[in-house]
């Protein structure tokens, strides 16, 4: 009989090696001379990790109570490995590309970095794997209970609280040594994984000598074995399709779910063609697992007494055959099921633990004024996962305790899988779906879990009888029926895993799809989103990093806190050396932060690597969101800089008003420079005349009294031109300002020529025929008729002037036309030269080459004062003479000013 | 004495006057009244002297006293400006463009005469 004292002896000297062989593997691999360690092999060997203490001893219980049936708990896996190959795939490239560090934060980092979220998946993964590795210590604890059974008393050990005591601690240290010596969790933990493959090696050689042993030593070999089995109630029993399916698809869920076998799947995966071996190689390992487990249940169920745990038979068979050795082989592989499983658990759980509950926790109470990382946050983040590390043993143990180790393992182990498989449809979804979101995801989550739960732990729980009374359980709650937790809606008679699984699995689909469809999904869910998705269509560029603003000394002292000194150095060296900078820190661009919180993410998770590099760089990833406000904010810019642009049009405006009115200004300057040129030329034309000729008159001795006479009367007409130009100065100078009061009164026309022909043939020597309408004449009209008939003057002195005719002759015409009477002045002469015609009415404007008549005033005096009478003078081409033609508004209107 | 004088002037009573005066100092005068075909009358007559005004119906005194002056024939021909505008800056382009004599209206007699001897004088001498 093996002593305990022995069996702990072997335990020790094994766990011993284990420790031997993680070391020696961390020391390999860091020395870089680990090759083989990176080996497909080793990769397939560590998911076996899927096969616990309650697939090593709970298989055999599971056949020898359900049948066949335990073989779904590998079909699942299996269907996983060979028909979703192209999906762990993706999973795998997605979880190195976003060097993700567990399940929680796979989802957290796929739906916009949501801590809540990986929180959420945490908390759930706790609940859910803490039975598990209470199952774990359980078989531990019962197998030591076996042997104590045969040779009582010995020592402590026999105590089960004890003996799970002892091992919890053990295992807490096993994990807390290997599986936190980096602090990157998204690294490879060499030494935890050699020692999980070396534990898969024992596993499957101690149960398949197990195996080899009941069939050719205690059955007599494999035809004697089926007949047993034939005989047996095993191999008849029906299998109910309903629990075959769930069961299946559960454990192929979880084989993708849980936290464990995502850390040795997808943490710790070196390359992707791994799971190509795996995909044949880990099926197999399974067949070689379940391949003796109905002999051995059938041949337990015969030779041990009635009444013995069939969850230990594989133990307890050697054993009541004297096989000692043998049945230490077989606690060794049960311990190497249970340790690996709960190393590994343990190493699952305290990274997501620490990345997503203590780390957001810690840094919200660090977030001082200087917005930055102080402290040494890779010590923190290391205690905090040595100390998730123990927490989880503790839980589990406890857990252990309070449940009273029971309950059959196998029935544990499935209420495990069924509240892990929440997660599957927020993992697939997000994997496969753009559209899922993280508000789907969070409800389906939540509302899943509280149905597995209500439908699952609650009447687990029941036994207990803590916190509920069976009546809740047979009449629902509150004596609602179609609420009865084992019978929701009213559907009874299913199997309670079926209704669990079931309900718990669709309604969270359901959910997460609907609310995934109605909720918007966030600009960095959508870009993470895109990512996961499209994991293969391009190379991972999930969002830059606005490093405008981030310090690089911040970012290295944050990074060297979380990497350590040598690894942060040699990371920024290695960035600078990228950018081409020696000896200094590198730029922040985005490629680089981009780079660095991969780096961290791998150290603290993405939400955590998110959130504290957001801190130095001032809070901003160049998100949708950021672009949006961007934009907003360049729309403010544009649209001041229109404002701008528009005072500027204003500005430009009003300078080129100011130009045209400067020109004005020049030109009416000009204009003033040559009007007092021409008055100046017109007045001293006359008095160079005058001078000239009484100068001859004084200083000229024997003139005759003809030159006498006629040069007097130069002088003397000289004067008049000098008298009447500036008279007319004047009058054009009171007309132009405006100051004119004009004396109105009602008269006829025909008076008013009268008066103007009667005034301009006065003293005139040159014969000019005027011809007149008088009838057309006898128009009533009301104006200044003195100016009017200034006007009038002027026109028949000019014509008197300039005619050139024969026979001169100018015809009055008088006509209506609307509001309008027109009085046509049209000599027989040339009439005014075309070139000319435009500046007749301007001032000093001379037609004719004789200067003999006035200062050329006369017309811009007539244009002026028709202007103040309301009416207007032109000068009418296209007949043979002059005409000038004066229009004046008709009586009535006139009469209305 | 067969000193010739081309007046080039466009208002009657001072054309009287000047050509009196020139006449009574034994200057045979000729005038020619617009601006047009200026410089061809000078060619035509090819005076002594020529009084020119400034301000001529067609043509500004001061373009034909520069077409002149480019003529050879005439570049150094004495030339008496008269001009009724009192401007300086008249003046000032008036010399520029070579004027042997500028004279502002009213101009007395004495001056004119004056002038017109000693321009000859000076243009017999050189």
């Amino acid at each position: 009989m093996a002593s305990l004292n022995l069996l702990v002896a072997v335990a020790l000297v094994y766990v011993a090696i284990l420790f031997a062989v993680a070391f020696t593997a961390d020391r390999l691999a860091a020395t870089g001379h680990g090759g083989w360690l990176r080996s497909p092999l080793v990769y397939t060997l560590s998911l076996s990790i899927y096969c616990t203490a309650w697939t090593f001893y709970g298989a055999v219980g599971y056949a020898a109570r359900s049948g066949l049936e335990y073989v779904t708990i590998y079909l699942g896996p299996t269907l996983v490995m060979i028909g979703w190959w192209w999906g762990l795939r993706k999973l795998v490239r997605v979880g190195r590309s976003q060097r993700v560090t567990s399940i929680a934060d796979l989802l957290s980092s796929r739906y916009g970095k949501s801590n809540a979220l990986a929180a959420c998946v945490t908390i759930l993964a706790v609940i859910g794997v803490t039975p598990y590795i209470a199952l774990q210590l359980q078989s531990i604890t019962l197998s030591f209970s076996i042997f104590a059974a045969v040779e009582p008393g010995q020592n402590g050990l026999d105590n089960p609280g004890t003996s799970a005591f002892v091992v919890a601690v053990g295992l807490a240290v096993f994990a807390i040594l290997f599986g936190t010596r980096n602090l990157d969790a998204n690294e490879r933990h060499h030494g935890v994984v050699t020692a999980i493959a070396l534990e898969a090696v024992v596993k499957l050689i101690a149960l398949l000598a197990v195996g080899i042993f009941v069939v050719w030593g205690l059955s007599g070999g494999v035809q004697a074995t089926m007949a047993r089995i034939n005989a047996s109630d095993l191999g008849t029993w029906d299998m109910d399709p309903g629990r075959w399916a769930a069961i299946t698809f559960l454990s192929a869920a979880v084989f993708v779910c849980l936290p464990r076998m995502f850390q040795v799947m997808i943490v710790e995966n070196d390359e992707e063609s791994h799971l190509r071996t795996a995909a044949w190689a880990f099926p197999l390992y399974l067949m070689l697992m379940s391949l003796f487990v109905v002999p051995i249940a059938v041949v337990g169920l015969d030779l041990l007494p009635a009444g013995s745990n069939p969850d230990l038979f594989v133990l307890s068979l050697p054993l009541q055959e004297g096989r000692d050795s043998l049945a230490v082989l077989a606690f060794l592989g049960g311990f190497s099921s249970a340790t690996s499983m709960v190393i590994v658990a343990a190493m699952a759980l305290s990274t997501m633990m620490s990345n997503h509950i203590v780390m957001p926790i810690w840094l919200w109470f660090q977030r001082g004024p200087g917005a930055t990382v102080s402290g040494d946050v890779r010590y923190v983040v290391l205690l905090a996962r040595r100390i998730a590390i123990a927490a989880t043993m503790a839980l589990g143990y406890f857990y252990y305790r309070l449940s009273g180790g029971g309950t059959a393992l196998a029935s544990i182990g499935l209420i495990a899988f069924t509240g892990i498989a929440q997660m599957l449809p927020a993992l697939v979804g997000g994997l496969f779906w753009r559209g899922a979101t993280r508000l789907g995801a969070l409800s389906g989550l939540t509302v899943g879990t509280v149905l597995w739960l209500y439908t699952m732990m609650l009447p687990g729980l029941d036994s207990a009888d803590w916190i509920i009374s069976n009546r809740m359980i047979s009449d629902g709650p509150f004596g609602i029926g179609w609420l009865r937790p084992n019978a929701l809606f009213g559907i009874s008679g299913l199997d309670p895993i079926v209704h669990a699984v079931f309900w718990s699995l669709s309604v969270n689909f359901l959910v997460f799809f609907v609310v995934s469809l109605v909720t918007f999904p966030g600009p960095m869910e959508r870009v993470q989103g895109a990512q996961f998705v499209n994991v293969f269509d391009h190379t991972p560029e999930p969002r830059g990093w606005s490093g405008s603003v981030a310090q690089s000394e911040d970012l290295m002292i944050m990074s060297q806190r979380i990497l350590g000194a040598r690894d942060a150095r040699a990371l920024f060296d290695a960035a600078a050396a990228e950018q081409g900078i020696a000896d200094r820190l590198p730029e922040p661009t985005p490629d680089f932060l981009q780079v660095l919180e991969r780096k961290l993410s791998g150290s603290v998770g993405a939400a955590t690597a998110h959130a504290m590099l957001g801190q130095i760089v001032g809070g901003a990833a160049v998100s949708v969101e950021d672009l949006m406000a961007v934009a907003s904010e360049s729309a403010q810019i544009l649209e001041y800089s229109n404002r701008l642009e528009a005072q500027s049009t204003e500005l430009a405006r009003t300078a080129a008003q100011l130009r045209v009115a400067n020109e004005k200004l020049t030109q009416i300057s000009l204009q003033k420079d040559a009007f007092l040129s021409q008055v100046s030329h017109e007045l001293r034309t006359p008095m160079t005349s005058i001078r000239a000729f009484s100068e001859i008159l004084r200083d000229t001795g024997g003139l005759s009294e003809e030159e006498k006479t006629r040069y007097s009367g130069i002088i003397h007409n000289e004067a008049l031109r000098l008298t009447r130009l500036l008279d007319d100065l004047l009058d054009l100078s009171v007309l132009e300002s405006g100051q004119i009061s004009l004396n109105l009164s009602d008269g006829s026309l025909r008076s008013v020529l009268d008066h103007a022909v009667s005034t301009a043939m006065a003293g005139s020597d040159r014969p000019l025929d005027i011809r007149r309408d008088r009838g057309a004449e006898a128009v009533a009209i009301r104006s200044d008729l003195d100016r009017l008939a200034q006007v009038f003057i002027n026109l028949i002195t000019n014509a008197q002037k300039y005619c050139d005719a024969q026979h001169p002759v100018l015809r009055i015409a008088v006509s209506h036309a609307d509001e309008t009477l027109q009085v046509d002045f049209r000599d027989n002469g040339t009439g005014i030269p075309p070139h000319s015609q435009d500046m007749v009415f301007e001032k000093f404007a001379r037609v004719s080459v004789e200067k003999a008549g006035g200062a050329g005033l006369g017309l811009a005096i007539c244009r002026e004062i028709l202007e103040r009478l309301g009416g207007s003078i032109e000068y009418v081409a296209g007949y043979d003479g002059a005409v000038f033609r004066v229009t004046l508004p008709a009586a009535r209107a006139l009469a209305a000013q | 004495m067969d000193r010739k004088v081309l007046l080039i002037e466009d208002e009657p009573n001072i054309i009287e006057a000047i050509r009196f005066l020139l006449a009574r100092d034994g200057w045979s005068v000729e005038t020619h009244s617009n601006g047009v075909d200026a410089v061809e009358a000078v060619r035509d007559h090819a005076p002594d002297l020529v009084i020119l005004d400034l301000m001529l119906p067609g043509r500004s005194g001061m373009e034909i006293l520069r077409d002149l002056r480019a003529d050879s024939a005439t570049s150094r021909l004495p030339v008496l400006m008269l001009t009724a505008r009192g401007q300086s800056r008249d003046r000032d382009m008036a010399e520029k463009a070579g004027v042997s004599r500028f004279m502002t209206k009213p101009f007395s007699n004495v001056e004119v005469m004056t002038a017109v001897r000693d321009l000859v004088a000076q243009a017999s001498r050189q």
